[in-house]
């Protein structure tokens, strides 16, 4: 596709067994202006993907997408799925070398310090609990666009434009790093700015995600009941 | 009823809700994710919610008619439903739910299940009435007025 950062939105796949889960995520992610993709289940999200393990896809009714052409720039997965878990394709999605690099954030409406370590040992970005707030998604547009630099980058070597020597020095990945880096930092500031912007709007609930960071949640112990704290929080609020 | 004093008795009558615990700030969420391009999502929602707790307490009530209840079966019902209404701010209902569950395998499950299905007829019939209200303010000609916070 090649269009600039500025230009196309990010894409995320939402995976949810939950209808009603899946519409809120899907509003979400739209207000957050995400282009988004829904599936009810950790087989479909892979099917999306492209990565169909060890079946070959001869089926015409097969999406005809392949990894190349889907970009999808993070996987927002609930926990607790029937059949597969979003642990499960956390799990799955690492271990493939196509899809390894894509952000991958699990939801879930339990707040088990044990899963919510064991998912971020595997290499989930974010553990957001359920029910998940708009002001939750702004902690994503950072890792998005990293991810996005990334195939950016990745699109560049696969094109390379012909230097004198006609080579592709081996040294370009760490460079690569570098720069992503140094530009996902420039883009984090601006994403942060916008993010400030979006909290000023709602600001109440700013204070809410403070206290409810589900990292100092495993610190703190905070019980399982959110919401009435959360109410307390805005009749509290000036 | 004059437009201005529809508008105020929604205002009241949605605070209430909150006030009483039937509601709590998740709902708030649902109205912010309404706009001009999506004008009924919050109804649409609740609507999906509806339809998803009248089959799960119809299922409830059948397995626990059982002779031989099988708990197993029961547990995931009740987390859907706990999910479902935590995702849109049914506050009580979510709460009979988590009561149900730690009580689901000792004996008095069948007041679990009526607390519950208290709490769920009571927040539908308080969203049913403020559709109503929201929907005679449209029909005036008026706007529904933004929820206030800091009440």
């Amino acid at each position: 596709m090649g269009m600039a950062a500025a230009e196309s939105q990010f894409h995320v796949l939402a995976v949810d067994d939950s209808f009603l889960d899946r519409k809120l995520i899907e509003r979400l992610l739209q207000k957050s202006s995400c282009q988004v993709t829904t599936v009810d289940s950790g087989y479909k999200a892979l099917e999306f993907l492209g990565l169909r393990q060890g079946i070959e896809s001869n089926d015409p009714n097969a999406l005809s997408t392949s990894p190349q052409e889907v970009e999808v720039n993070l996987i927002i997965t609930d926990y607790c799925m029937p059949g597969m878990t979003g642990y499960d394709l956390l799990k799955k999605l690492k271990e493939s070398s196509a899809f390894k690099n894509i952000p991958v954030v699990i939801m879930s409406s339990e707040n088990v310090p044990a899963r919510i370590s064991r998912c971020l040992e595997e290499g989930a970005e974010e553990f957001f609990l359920k029910p998940v707030r708009l002001a939750d998604l702004n902690k994503l547009k950072p890792h998005m666009m990293k991810s996005k630099l990334n195939n950016q980058k990745l699109e560049e070597i696969e094109e390379p434009s012909k230097d004198e020597n006609g080579t592709v020095a081996a040294a370009v990945e760490p460079e690569i790093k570098d720069s992503a880096e140094v530009g996902s930092k420039i883009l984090t500031l601006q994403s942060e700015l916008e993010t400030k912007q979006e909290l000023l709007q709602v600001a109440q609930q700013e204070e809410q995600t403070l206290s409810n960071n589900k990292r100092k949640s495993l610190e703190e112990g905070l019980s399982t009941d959110r919401s009435r704290p959360r109410f307390e929080c805005i009749t509290t609020a000036v | 009823m004059e437009l201005v004093q529809m508008q105020k008795s929604l205002q009241d009558y949605t605070k209430s809700l909150f006030l009483e615990g039937v509601l709590d700030s998740q709902f708030l969420q649902l109205q912010q994710l309404q706009d001009e391009s999506n004008p009924d999502f919050v109804s649409q929602v609740v609507t999906l919610f509806f339809q998803d707790s009248d089959r799960i307490l119809n299922d409830l009530s059948l397995s626990l008619d059982q002779q031989v209840v099988d708990f197993k079966k029961v547990d995931p019902h009740v987390h859907q439903l706990k999910g479902s209404s935590s995702s849109i701010g049914a506050q009580r209902v979510k709460n009979a739910c988590v009561v149900f569950r730690s009580f689901c395998e000792q004996q008095n499950v069948e007041a679990c299940l009526q607390q519950v299905k208290q709490e769920y007829y009571l927040v539908k019939n308080r969203l049913e009435t403020l559709f109503k209200l929201e929907q005679q303010i449209v029909a005036s000609g008026g706007m529904i007025p933004a929820m206030e916070l800091g009440f």
